[in-house]
């Protein structure tokens, strides 16, 4: 701390003493103008909430939300991963229409607005198959057993289930397009004579890749997907939009309801970047690691 | 040595990359047996030849039959020839995230489909040969380059190869351990491999060689048995080559 204060020179308080007039302005508009009330003593009753008819602590709005927000990532995280490690495949086969098909879709993730992205996937896509398959039925069927704790530690409360599924879908496939773009730099940065090599003892061109390129490609990719899969965390956030009933649109509703507005965003805020922020502290630990080895 | 059975045939062959003449009108026969060192300057074509050997590269025109196979782009038969045909890399291109000796023995296990304890052994057998059994259990990584080069030659005796092509298999090593990658060639050549190696070792072809050829921009200028190519060559452009590389 010491050594810190000694680092300071006179355009670092500058900056302090103008980041501070900043604040306090803003401060004193939403006290002064506004007129706001803050109730941060509330907050937590919200995270976990007490049913003082059942006698027992309950997961409230905000932890309801979390909850989901973490599943949603998980299972968008994994489907991301298998989806864009066939699309960087994709991108790097010898067959030129697998080639510009997996083109095509990148350019389209690409060039359109995620929020935009989002709604043509729900609306095309994941409705659709969700339709199709009768999950909304088949769901409800499991939210009337008794004995559905598994399935509601897995998947949440069960009646929400295909937008769930929604969320999931809709995530993935879109992640799925950055993943792909990784995955493919991944495998191209696989020296060609690993290939020829490969190629020169008889493997196929499946084998090739299962067995030479792909173990190679992976491990490099690591670090890049790691952070892939903080950045689809933060995303996820979109899917509140169609209802997915996720962390940001959990707080949507919070302020809805109770119009603590400032409270409410600051807390989401809070656990959006304590998970995001403990994930990349986490990797770089784990890289750092893997590099001594 | 069965001089009779011509192992490749190169008739009449033709390569471009677009518009660049790679190869023109390559013809040469390599029979059962026989070992071929394939010299010249660099950007002549040697390496290309050898690769369309196994099917890396593809001619354009002419006709290339291996061992009774005829190869073009998409023979099917690709495959099984490249099992009977080992390559050795100048960058050794042994795979990294495996052991010295699951690069042995993923060929044999994934391609022939032959099982573990068999390749184990086989690969032993000729980690032996290469005189390296002790690395077994290391990786690529913690191998000297003659260490890595030996196994690569390894790698593809596994797959029990009816010839062998090598591909400047000491240009990247520091010179104390060109002989010891050398002298398991030698070895190699002894037990009666058809052998086609592009190399400047000129003291290895002068021991090993049965044939000679020289090439320069993609077209084979010399073919002669190696006491007439070293002592008195019939081109002058191989004259002045062999002067260069010799001289010192």
């Amino acid at each position: 701390m010491q050594d810190f204060l000694k680092k300071l020179r006179w355009p670092d308080y500058l900056i302090a003493a103008v980041l501070f007039v900043f604040f306090g302005y803003i401060w004193l508009s939403i006290e002064g103008t506004l007129n706001y009330k803050w109730r941060w003593e509330v907050i937590p009753s919200y995270i976990v909430g007490w049913h003082s008819g059942r006698e027992e602590y309950f997961a409230n709005l905000l932890l309801q939300g979390l909850a989901a927000t973490v599943r949603i990532s998980l299972y968008a995280g994994i489907l991301a991963l298998i989806l864009g490690t066939i699309l960087g495949v994709a991108r790097c086969s010898s067959n030129l229409t697998i080639r510009m098909l997996a083109r095509t879709y990148l350019e389209f993730l690409r060039n359109v607005p995620p929020v935009v992205v989002v709604f043509i996937f729900f609306f095309f896509l994941s409705q659709q198959l969700i339709d199709a398959l009768n999950l909304e039925r088949w769901a409800r069927g499991i939210a009337r057993q008794e004995n559905n704790q598994v399935w509601e530690f897995f998947f949440g409360e069960m009646r929400r289930f295909p937008s769930l599924v929604s969320g999931v879908i809709v995530l993935a496939l879109f992640e799925s397009a950055f993943v792909g773009e990784i995955v493919r730099a991944g495998i191209q940065s696989i020296p060609k004579g690993q290939r020829e090599a490969a190629r020169s003892i008889g493997m196929s061109r499946i084998q090739e890749l299962r067995y030479v390129v792909l173990p190679q490609a992976m491990k490099k990719v690591v670090p890049p997907l790691a952070n892939q899969f903080i950045s689809l965390i933060k995303d996820s956030s979109i899917l509140s939009l169609i209802s997915v009933q996720e962390l940001t649109y959990k707080t949507v509703e919070l302020v809805a309801s109770s119009r603590m507005i400032f409270e409410a965003w600051i807390t989401t805020a809070a656990f959006y970047f304590v998970v995001c922020f403990g994930l990349s502290r986490l990797f770089a630990r784990l890289e750092k690691r893997s590099d001594k080895r | 040595m069965n001089q009779a059975t011509p192992m490749i045939e190169v008739t009449n062959l033709d390569k471009f990359y677009g518009a660049f003449h790679a190869l023109k009108n390559i013809d040469l026969t390599v029979h059962q047996g026989e070992k071929v060192v394939i010299c010249g300057p660099s950007g002549s074509g040697k390496s290309t030849l050898i690769r369309c050997f196994n099917g890396l590269e593809w001619h354009n025109s002419g006709r290339l039959v291996i061992d009774g196979i005829e190869v073009y782009d998409g023979a099917k038969e690709i495959r099984e020839l490249r099992q009977e045909v080992g390559m050795v890399f100048q960058q050794f291109n042994l795979f990294p995230h495996l052991t010295v000796l699951e690069n042995l023995t993923i060929g044999p296990m994934k391609v022939r489909g032959i099982s573990k304890a068999q390749a184990e052994e086989t690969a032993r057998n000729y980690l032996e040969r290469v005189h390296i059994p002790e690395q077994a259990d290391k990786y690529p990584a913690q191998l000297s380059g003659g260490q890595q080069q030996r196994v690569a030659i390894a790698r593809s005796l596994c797959m029990e190869t009816r010839i062998m092509l090598f591909d400047e298999p000491t240009s990247a090593l520091d010179p104390e351990m060109i002989n010891e990658v050398l002298d398991v060639m030698v070895e190699l050549a002894d037990t009666g491999m058809t052998m086609v190696v592009v190399t400047h070792e000129m003291g290895f072809a002068r021991k090993v060689a049965d044939t000679m050829v020289f090439m320069e921009a993609g077209q084979i200028v010399e073919v002669s048995p190696p006491e007439q190519f070293f002592t008195n060559p019939s081109s002058e452009r191989c004259r002045l080559f062999l002067d260069q590389i010799l001289a010192h």
